[in-house]
């Protein structure tokens, strides 16, 4: 047996998506744009698609724009909200704990003369409200808060941040990145107040290559490609009809996010109860959070090689954000962990697919690191 | 008229009545290195060997690109084979060289006539050639003392050979030429550069990596596996073994004190490899090893590590500074992969203060704890071939 529990970095592909590949492959694979007939079908699945995924977010279709994945969402979301909104000020507000995609292009709005301010974390990995609010101001063009951490699973105040910029008299636009929460909490952009947020497919048992921006309508914001008049020009180039109709499929095969939620967090406990029980092992991510998402010290052994010896047996978890490989994780420092704790952190991804024979096959391996590989020295 | 390379064997030229063996082993290097784009033909006269596709359709710029990394050759170019006809001679040489002439200023023409019956002597055929060339491209001049370019004709038994600038070839011996050594390689920057400069030598590589899962991943062993591959780009196909050596790092660890741990464990890793070796006919080994770059390479760790094995150790790194080693690893292209941040043999278990100045007797004392010769035995049998092709 196996058991896959790396489900941040991406998630097998659901038995919907991979019909809807081969659908749109054999039978539907023209170009969406053209007008003929075999066009018109593959727009049909786009359209399709595009209310499949617009259902999950209780958004319109029109709201949704199709890109290659989170970082493509992410990237045109600050860029092209920077670049809107340069005219109204040049302060930008974020956390010190987004995603790569998310901080690397904050580097280079920076390098092209905007002031980010990244804010920092609690030990829970939470950004405070207070600190949202004072950080806002009249200048500010853009916030941006992940919804749910990569790496520990801490929800974030992406509700609150509506009423701070509104009581701010701030004219920024609201970014989320909602990678990780998507179909894993109830997370709906028109009510949480905010004007673009991120999804990606292969997170929620899509493929790879199919994400989306959900663009509040209104809200203006300029593109990182020009070329044909797909998406609205906010993002031209002939889209990738399978991928995405892989994507709405996964959407649409979603169950409601309390039901399965519940049930994941069931396994959650589970598991953790029985890390309660082996020495030596501290759990680093906050009670309360995101329960797809456990990140665990094993003291005094380093990661690779547990990573190593799990692989070995079939289990397959991570160190930290596969983005960012063999790097020392930047989030686990700036919720205040030592390196004691970074150095032998493995991160555990749930789905809603995991079994509970596949968390006892963990916490086995958990035990037979225990047993099997000698402490570090540091 | 189709195209040749021409190759100057340089070093080899020195070597006597033994000239002939080296050329055939060169050639039997090429033909390998070029057996994927077809059958070529090599004919060798005097100093040169010419190599010529038997296919017109041949990949004649990766045909190069693979010539250019094999040891044994000081330079080489690609040449036009053309009948024995001063006019066909006068007809084709602008066209043919035209791609590099349009870019430069000033040429002169070399003739070389090992058929003295060619009409013409050397002298004539040049001043023909030039005086087509200056009407052809107008933009030239003939300067015969520092040339741009020179521009040579060379008419040979059976035909003559038109071509322009020579390019510089990888220089070193036939690899094979020298014999067989062994290279430990870890997944850092040395020890791909240390193969590299010995099979420049003519050296025959075969390679040992120990690996220790779970302390070391898959992916560590697959960059050493493209490490090789760079490597092998010019000194032909190499047989990696891959030695477990996860109990003999813990059996250190738990009975020899820490700081002696880094010295001991590459006593150790020599003592594998020497078996290895000799199994495999290579008469020494080979290690990236550079004097004073890390606390295992002290002069005195360096004494200690030697003192464990009888063959000879081959450290072309020894007197190197870290950036000469880096420009010899991007001229490898292997730079980019030995920086991969994946943990070795060599990193795992790392004491936090390794002895400098370790002295044999208290390293040979500590080293009686252990059952060595049965782990290293071990380690050995349980060893795994992995062939590298370039």
């Amino acid at each position: 047996m196996n058991a896959y529990l790396d489900n941040s970095a991406t998630t097998p592909p659901c038995k919907e998506a991979i019909a809807a590949v081969n659908d749109a492959m054999t039978a539907h694979w023209g170009n969406p744009s053209s007008l003929h007939r075999v066009g018109i079908m593959a727009e049909d699945v786009l359209k399709k698609a595009r209310t499949q995924v617009a259902d999950k977010l209780f958004c319109r279709p029109e709201e949704i724009y199709f890109t290659s994945g989170g970082t493509e969402g992410n990237n045109l979301a600050l860029f092209g909200a920077a670049n809107a909104m340069r005219h109204r000020g040049k302060r930008i507000v974020t956390s010190s704990i987004e995603h790569s995609s998310i901080d690397e292009a904050m580097t280079q709005l920076e390098k092209q003369g905007f002031e980010v301010i990244r804010l920092p974390v609690d030990n829970y990995g939470r950004v405070s409200e207070k600190d949202i609010a004072s950080a806002v101001n009249g200048e500010t063009i853009l916030v941006s808060i992940m919804a749910v951490n990569n790496e520990v699973g801490t929800l974030q105040p992406v509700g609150s941040i509506k009423r701070i910029v509104t009581a701010a008299r701030s004219p920024a636009l609201i970014h989320c990145d909602g990678v990780q929460a998507f179909g894993k909490m109830n997370i709906r952009p028109a009510s949480f107040g905010l004007d673009l947020m991120t999804v990606s497919a292969h997170k929620i048992h899509g493929i790879k290559g199919a994400g989306a921006l959900y663009i509040r309508q209104g809200v203006r914001i300029t593109p990182s490609l020009y070329g044909g008049s797909q998406e609205g020009k906010i993002r031209p180039g002939t889209q990738a009809v399978p991928a995405i109709a892989a994507f709405g499929a996964a959407a649409e095969a979603l169950q409601s996010s309390e039901k399965t939620t519940q049930r994941v967090k069931s396994l959650r406990d589970y598991f953790v109860y029985a890390l309660s029980e082996i020495d030596g092992v501290d759990i680093n991510s906050p009670s309360d959070a995101l329960p797809y998402i456990v990140n665990i010290s094993v003291m005094g052994i380093n990661s690779e090689p547990m990573l190593n010896y799990l692989s070995n047996m079939g289990v397959y978890v991570s160190n930290g954000s596969a983005c960012s490989k063999g790097k020392k994780s930047r989030v686990l420092k700036a919720i205040g962990l030592d390196d004691r704790h970074i150095s032998s952190a493995l991160r555990i991804s749930f789905s809603r697919f995991t079994t509970t024979d596949e968390t006892d096959l963990l916490i086995e391996g958990i035990k037979g690191i225990k047993q099997t590989i000698r402490p570090n020295r540091k | 008229m189709k195209e040749i390379i021409l190759l100057k064997n340089g070093e080899l030229a020195l070597k006597g009545l033994n000239r002939r063996t080296f050329e055939d082993i060169l050639i039997k290097n090429m033909k390998h290195r070029l057996s994927s784009l077809g059958k070529w033909t090599f004919t060798p006269s005097q100093s040169t060997i010419m190599a010529a596709p038997e296919n017109e359709d041949v990949d004649f710029d990766e045909a190069i690109n693979r010539i250019s990394k094999v040891f044994g050759i000081a330079a080489f170019s690609r040449a036009l084979e053309v009948p024995k006809d001063m006019a066909v001679i006068l007809d084709t040489v602008g066209t043919y060289l035209e791609p590099e002439l349009i870019g430069i200023r000033t040429f002169k023409v070399e003739a070389k006539r090992s058929d003295k019956k060619f009409p013409l002597k050397s002298p004539e055929i040049c001043s023909a050639v030039g005086e087509k060339l200056l009407e052809q491209f107008p933009h030239l001049t003939v300067d015969v003392h520092d040339p741009d370019i020179t521009v040579m004709v060379e008419i040979r038994d059976k035909f003559a050979y038109i071509h322009g600038t020579q390019l510089k070839g990888a220089g070193g011996m036939p690899s094979g030429s020298a014999g067989n050594a062994a290279l430990l390689i870890s997944g850092g920057i040395d020890s791909p550069v240390a193969g590299y400069m010995m099979a420049k030598r003519g050296l025959r590589l075969t390679a040992i990596h120990f690996a220790s899962p779970p302390y070391t991943s898959e992916r560590a062993e697959m960059k050493v596996h493209s490490l090789l591959r760079q490597v092998a780009k010019y000194s032909g196909i190499i047989n990696l073994f891959v030695v477990p050596f996860t109990e003999i790092q813990e059996q250190i660890l738990d009975n020899c004190p820490e700081d002696l741990f880094t010295i001991i464990m590459r006593r150790f890793m020599m003592k594998c490899a020497e078996i290895i070796a000799a199994e495999r006919d290579c008469a020494a080994l080979i290690t990236g090893e550079s004097v004073g770059q890390v606390a295992s390479q002290t002069l005195y760790a360096l004494a200690c590590t030697d003192r464990a094995v009888d063959m000879p150790v081959f450290r072309p790194l020894i007197g190197m500074d870290k950036s000469e080693v880096i420009a010899i690893s991007r001229k490898i292209e292997a730079f980019d992969i030995s920086i991969l941040p994946y943990e070795d043999c060599c990193t795992v278990f790392t004491p936090k203060h390794p002895r400098t100045h370790p002295k044999l007797e208290a390293v040979l004392k500590a080293e009686e704890a252990l059952n060595a010769e049965e782990l290293i035995s071990k380690a050995v049998e349980n060893k795994r071939l992995v062939i590298i092709n370039p």
